[in-house]
């Protein structure tokens, strides 16, 4: 039977997003750590174009990460009913 | 391979021939529409075996591992997401960092030294453009001065000038950089010590600019 409503995912499915999502956030992690260090090379040594573009960018990933983290607290509480 | 029937999260008999269900027709246990506790509640062991199959241990901490997994894998990713903030913080801490430098403008005439003041080979310390900054002047002919952040450009520990050899030396790690140039030629240093830019005024020597490099 074909329901309206909206099946929450089962544990096990949701341990298979957190997998996938934690691989995106590991893989954006990495990436921002080594804009950091560029970014800190760059200025401590008088380039100064590179600042505002960078500190964009990991903003962007940032929000990206929160993004995801979100919805997995969005999926928990349709488990939980809230 | 273990054996489906002895998972309490599966609540259907796939097997007709058991004892129980003789003379029963379908497939369906008769507490099927029973109320039970949700499957996702139930704490099951790795083995699947129920709990008083169990050893003591596994008895006396019971523990519901495909939950735990889950919880740990869920905590790491805000922990991940954490990090990632701390380092978006760091790029606005440059970016801050950078705009109060460019406020600050250029900085102003200092006058080092007088020509006669210095020998050929010998160098002095001075502090440029402000009292925190050392530097050093180092005469390498009669005529040629040259001047840098005396602040190896890989930890900040002061660099010794060795004129004799051609080098700063940066003692805590072995750095070394030219001493005409500020160019690292050994150890762990990748970018040039900071240049002071000197202007000569009569017989006196004064520093004028700092210039930051990468290369």
């Amino acid at each position: 039977m074909i329901s309206g409503t909206k099946r929450p995912f089962s544990r096990e499915q949701r341990a298979i997003i957190v997998y996938g999502m934690l691989f995106f956030v590991l893989i954006i992690v990495i990436l921002q750590l080594w804009l950091l260090t560029a970014t800190m090379n760059a200025w401590l040594g008088g380039d100064e174009s590179i600042v505002w573009p960078a500190a964009a960018a990991s903003a962007a990933c940032l929000a990206l990460n929160v993004g995801l983290f979100r919805y997995l607290v969005r999926i928990e509480r349709t488990r939980s009913g809230v | 391979m273990a054996d489906v029937r002895q998972d309490p999260r599966s609540p259907i008999d796939a097997a007709i021939n058991t004892p129980g269900r003789e003379g029963l027709t379908g497939t369906a246990p008769a507490n099927l529409y029973a109320p039970s506790l949700d499957r996702e509640q139930v704490t099951i062991a790795p083995d699947f075996a129920p709990v008083e199959m169990q050893p003591a241990w596994r008895q006396d901490f019971p523990i519901d591992w495909p939950q735990d997994v889950y919880v740990e894998r869920r905590d790491f990713m805000k922990f991940m997401v954490l990090t990632s903030a701390a380092f978006t913080l760091g790029q606005l801490w440059i970016a801050a960092q950078n705009w109060y430098r460019k406020r600050s403008g250029r900085p102003g005439i200092q006058r080092i030294a007088a020509v006669d003041d210095l020998d050929v080979g010998h160098a002095i310390g001075f502090t440029y453009p402000n009292p925190h900054e050392r530097c050093l002047l180092v005469r390498l002919t009669t005529t040629d001065f040259v001047a840098f952040g005396q602040e190896c450009t890989h930890l900040s520990c002061a660099v010794i000038p060795r004129p004799a050899e051609g080098a700063f030396y940066c003692p805590c790690h072995e750095g070394r950089f030219d001493i005409r140039t500020g160019v690292p030629t050994a150890g762990p240093p990748r970018r040039p010590l900071t240049r002071i830019v000197l202007e000569m005024r009569e017989r006196d020597i004064y520093a004028v600019d700092v210039e930051e490099r990468t290369t």
